[in-house]
């Protein structure tokens, strides 16, 4: 089961002929993705490490039958490439890309209200479900199937939860990078409902930061909504204050979105919080046992 | 990126926005000099640097005669300005800003946006300007209005009804400040502006609406598209580490403490800091070596590093995903011997070609401490930096 993505995966890369495209998408099939196609304007036609090319997003899906799609588009087109995506009604979009403008993204994420795409990232590193199917940049060995999903907003520090689980011989049901950026396309309650729904997840690990709502919403949401533990680290309880974000946009919650505050109302909700970054695999196996 | 109150006020001209009438000026002579072609009694001289509080400070002074404008000009020029956004060494103040003084009737607050909860532009306004917005956010919400503009409509008269009829503005004032709420909106859409706060907004005596002060902030990853703007940097308003990291991809924050650190992924990068602090150290700065990190970048990151003379001990944490654990141990191995490394140095390497990048530590023959898991590095590191004092 899982979420997002399995075995049945049929995966087209946006930006394939590219270096990063291209060393990910094999890396990506190695690891057992069904990886159907690529979308390059120009090179339409040629076979790339034995992967057809499209020139375009419409043709790809039309030829190949793909129900996921990876971006690897440079920031200043990727908006473009995502909008290109949600009108080929790919169900699942995944951008990798780091560096879009928030302005592009406000655009994406009205394009994608009404649509039938869901969209993950960008700025992410993807989505894996151990065993079966990796889509983006995450080292596919650290992970091991499971019964725990992993939610996140940062990259490596998702590595270095799964990598935890796995030294503790806890698997992994889906891991989903949501992404670093403050307008993206998929918030942590959609994934939360989505672990709640499987019936392979038994736990959850939520990964936050400091800065915005989205933990807070989530919070209250699991508190309304979850049967499922879960267990949470926010970082950037060190970080110097007002470096990441200007102070006008703390006004328009007029919440505290400091590390401390959300690790309050995350406990106050019934969240199993780990202080320490180090103490996220330990947390779970306290919670599984329970 | 941020820029200066007269290049914000340049920008806001250039969208028919009501600013003030003034200039720039470097010397008390061309304050003189900007003075005199504005047709005006009294005259506003204003420290131009990116923090905010100036007022408060004492870098905003009022001139009732050109001499008094040459004298306030030289006071306030080359002063170390302290408010509550410069630390306690303040910033030194190398341009004002000299502007007609106005009749005020009454000041407001207006600032445009992200609200990331919705994924939209929000243009807010209180009747309470003048005032630090974050206190009456946190005090007094309900005195604060939005209107979220949705990016297929752009901003309409309704949304400009609703802010100026919130602000208890009838007539003339009224249609005035609808133009500027529409005309500053145009301005942050067509510039990728992150943040445009006028605080305080004002309405004069002569029933006019202008922008009495302007901050503007820019998206950093728009900028690709706006040479313009980029050219209005000012180099002197940002600290030289952090310039220099952003040119090798870096990013680079400096912080008060002795432990050096370098870490791929701005999570774990800040994650880093907090288990540091969760074991009785403190961390001498953030650095993201970013996913596309070269040797040259790693040794660049060192070179950065180690310029701070606070750095006691260094930690190195790698969990390789794009990154490669071997690419960063050849960069971690030359770096510390091209710098002559004399601090303690921490490594933890985890991920992609990890054996490899081991391999290559075990065999530089540097003294390098190798640590297991992220709580035995931050404990080392920790322990490092105490024993090198």
């Amino acid at each position: 089961m899982a979420i997002l993505i399995d075995r049945n995966t049929r995966l087209i890369t946006i930006g394939l002929t590219g270096k990063q495209g291209t060393f990910h998408t094999l890396q990506s099939r190695d690891y057992g993705t069904n990886v159907v196609g690529g979308v390059t304007p120009g090179k339409g036609g040629i076979v790339h490490e034995g992967i057809p090319v499209f020139n375009t997003t419409y043709e790809a899906v039309k030829e190949t039958g793909a129900n996921a799609a990876m971006i690897f588009v440079p920031p200043p087109f990727a908006a473009d490439s995502i909008i290109e995506c949600i009108d080929s009604e790919i169900p699942l979009i995944i951008c990798i890309t780091e560096g879009i403008p928030v302005l592009d993204m406000i655009k994406v994420k009205a394009a994608l209200k009404g649509s039938n795409s869901r969209l993950i990232g960008p700025n992410c590193p993807g989505v894996i479900t151990p065993g079966e199917c990796k889509i983006g940049i995450m080292p596919g060995h650290i992970h091991m199937p499971g019964n725990v999903g992993v939610i996140s907003r940062s990259g490596t520090l998702t590595y270095e939860a799964v990598y935890q689980l796995t030294q503790r011989e806890i698997g992994q049901s889906t891991c989903v990078g949501i992404g670093g950026d403050p307008v993206n396309g998929t918030n942590f309650i959609e994934v939360l409902e989505m672990f709640e729904k499987d019936p392979e997840t038994k736990a959850v690990i939520m990964i936050g930061e400091i800065g915005g709502t989205a933990e807070t919403d989530a919070a209250r949401w699991i508190k309304a909504n979850m049967t499922k533990p879960v267990v949470s680290f926010i970082a950037g309880a060190a970080a110097p204050k007002g470096k990441r974000m200007g102070h006008a946009g703390a006004i328009i919650s007029g919440e505290d979105d400091s590390a401390e505050a959300k690790f309050k109302i995350l406990q106050e909700c019934g969240v199993t919080i780990a202080r320490s970054p180090a103490e996220l695999g330990q947390k779970i196996s306290e919670v599984l046992k329970k | 990126m941020n820029v200066h109150e007269y290049q914000a006020k340049d920008l806001m001209r250039q969208f028919n926005i009501a600013v003030l009438k003034g200039g720039v000026a470097n010397t008390p002579a061309e304050a003189v000099e900007v003075a005199k072609k504005l047709d005006t009694k009294v005259w506003v001289v204003k420290a131009q640097i990116h923090a905010g509080g100036r007022g408060k400070g004492g870098g905003v002074k009022l001139a009732r005669s050109l001499e008094e404008v040459e004298k306030l000009a030289g006071e306030i020029l080359g002063m170390q300005l302290v408010t509550h956004q410069t630390g306690p060494e303040g910033k030194k103040v190398l341009k004002v800003l000299v502007e007609q003084g106005c009749d005020i009737e009454h000041e407001y607050y207006c600032g445009i946006v992200l609200d990331r909860t919705v994924g939209k532009v929000a243009m807010m306004v209180s009747t309470e300007g003048g005032m630090d917005i974050e206190t009456v956010a946190h005090n007094t919400p309900e005195k604060i209005i939005k209107a979220h503009i949705d990016p297929a409509t752009g901003f309409t008269p309704a949304h400009g009804r609703k802010l100026g009829y919130a602000l208890g503005l009838k007539g003339d004032p009224l249609k005035k400040a609808i133009s500027f709420f529409e005309n500053l909106y145009k301005l942050y859409i067509e510039k990728d502006c992150s943040i445009a706060e006028i605080n305080p907004l004002v309405t004069t005596k002569q029933g006019d609406v202008l922008a009495l002060d302007g901050k503007l902030n820019f998206d950093d990853n728009a900028l690709f598209r706006h040479p313009e703007i980029e050219a209005m940097r000012d180099i002197t308003e940002e600290s030289e580490q952090e310039l220099e990291a952003g040119k090798f991809g870096l990013s680079y924050i400096s912080l008060d403490g002795n432990i050096g650190c370098l870490v791929n992924g701005a999570g774990l990068a800040m994650a880093t800091l907090d288990i540091l602090k969760l074991h009785g150290g403190t961390p001498a700065n953030f650095l993201d070596v970013g996913g596309g990190a070269t040797k040259e970048t790693v040794q660049k990151a060192f070179s950065i590093i180690l310029e701070d003379k606070n750095v006691k001990a260094i930690l190195v944490n790698i969990f390789g995903g794009i990154m490669k654990c071997d690419i960063i141990a050849h960069g971690v191995v030359d770096a510390a011997k091209e710098l002559e490394l004399s601090v303690p140095l921490v490594v933890r390497l985890e991920g992609t070609n990890v054996a490899l990048g081991k391999k290559i530590l075990s065999e530089s023959g540097l003294k390098i401490t190798p640590a297991g898991d992220l709580a035995d590095a931050a404990a080392k590191a920790v322990a490092a930096a105490k024993g090198g004092k």
